[in-house]
């Protein structure tokens, strides 16, 4: 899968269309987040799990923020899976990355990755490589929603007092680009108490990634308690997206979010 | 501009999990786990998190100080090791081995560990060893 991949990036590199290229490459025995500055260094460039799906998923779209913050006058290459190309319609629409200096290469992802992840959609609107595998729907939503509100209640209180507040979950997050984070506004959440306040804590986050969560999982993968944090922002998703037919990076970049619209009020 | 991902092992405590720091012009500017760490498979807690912050910390102690009428002086590695080896010998001559402890710390390796509990135990023999992980 790396072959055609690296066939583009080198195009793109060589003819000086990008300044730098940021994938994944092998080294010390992991596949890990690197730019490519340089198409002699390409033999180390690699995509695709390494033993479970999702392995190698990391959240290049925060490290090309870093990037374009410190270069705006420079072109990047970015690759980009289903989630990342939503990130980065996203981040466009949030005025966030300069669409003219980004060029995605995009990979589809295989069918073990789009399962576990219940993507809706796991593969960018083109793609280099992999194959195009059809989406489903959100198993892990319809779970809970089958429980009754007492005993969805206290699974979704019992799920947040596992944490271990490490911000994890804001940290690796590709959309959490905020200078100022509601997690850290006085105001809003007791920020030296430990653990944190159940469920403020982390409904203030949900209702705060309302509109902009791509449905990556970052953050469900990152949670050292293993918090179904991607439960819960797929169940926002699928609020926003009932009320507002609007679904961050699944429509085009610069159609702004119901919840920066002030309007009517919904029907129900 | 010189941006790298630097994979290496966070230097908190000794549980040893996998990390990528993000690189900007010789500054580390941010932390990620390493999916792939066989000890944390992608996660960290808030201070693995937070590390890069420490490094250019100006209340780091990256030379040796030596405090000299009151004020502390830099000096050379040498002078530093002289004068401790010196007070070390003196105190345990003067009140005894156990009148001397070692405190290690979570911050340098395992075998900097060992060698800070042997040279406590065999050299100037004494079992007053502690770890800053003794929270």
């Amino acid at each position: 899968m790396s072959e055609k991949v690296r066939a583009k990036v080198k195009d793109l590199l060589d003819s000086g269309r990008i300044k730098g290229f940021l994938g994944l490459r092998q080294a010390d025995g992991h596949l890990g987040p690197h730019l490519f500055t340089d198409g002699r260094e390409l033999d180390a460039l690699a995509v695709g799990d390494l033993k479970r799906p999702g392995d190698t998923r990391y959240p290049l779209n925060k490290q090309l923020l870093t990037l374009m913050r410190c270069d705006p006058d420079d072109s990047f290459g970015v690759l980009v899976r289903g989630c990342d190309e939503r990130g980065l319609k996203t981040l466009i629409t949030w005025n966030q990355v300069d669409p003219a200096k980004v060029v995605a290469v995009g990979i589809a992802c295989p069918p073990e990755l789009a399962a576990a992840c219940e993507c809706l959609k796991p593969y960018p609107d083109e793609f280099v490589d992999g194959g195009k595998v059809e989406g489903s729907t959100f198993a892990s939503v319809a779970t809970v929603d089958a429980l009754d509100l007492h005993s969805r209640l206290t699974h979704w209180l019992h799920e947040f007092s596992k944490c271990v507040k490490c911000y994890g979950c804001r940290d690796i997050c590709p959309m959490c680009f905020c200078k100022e984070c509601s997690l850290e506004q006085e105001d809003l959440i007791h920020t030296g108490d430990l653990p944190p306040e159940n469920p403020i804590f982390h409904l203030t986050r949900a209702v705060h990634m309302a509109g902009r969560c791509i449905d990556c999982g970052l953050c469900n993968e990152a949670c050292p308690a293993d918090i179904p944090l991607r439960t819960l922002y797929k169940k926002v998703a699928e609020i926003i997206a009932q009320e507002f037919d609007y679904r961050p990076g699944y429509v085009e970049p610069g159609e702004k979010p119901p919840l920066n619209i002030l309007g009517e009020a919904p029907e129900h | 501009m010189d941006y790298r991902t630097v994979l290496t092992t966070c230097a908190y405590c000794g549980c040893g999990c996998s990390l990528y720091l993000e690189v900007l012009d010789g500054r580390v500017i941010h932390t990620f786990p390493c999916k792939t760490g066989p000890v944390n498979e992608g996660k960290l807690c808030v201070k693995g998190w937070n590390i890069h912050e420490f490094i250019h910390s100006p209340k780091r102690l990256t030379r040796p100080l030596l405090r000299q009428n009151g004020t502390l002086v830099e000096v050379s590695w040498d002078e530093a090791l002289d004068f401790t080896a010196r007070r070390l010998r003196e105190i345990k001559e003067a009140h005894g081995s156990d009148s001397l402890a070692f405190l290690s710390s979570a911050k340098i390796t395992n075998e900097e560990n060992y060698l800070i509990q042997k040279f406590a135990r065999a050299a100037v023999g004494t079992n007053n060893v502690d770890h800053c992980a003794r929270l």
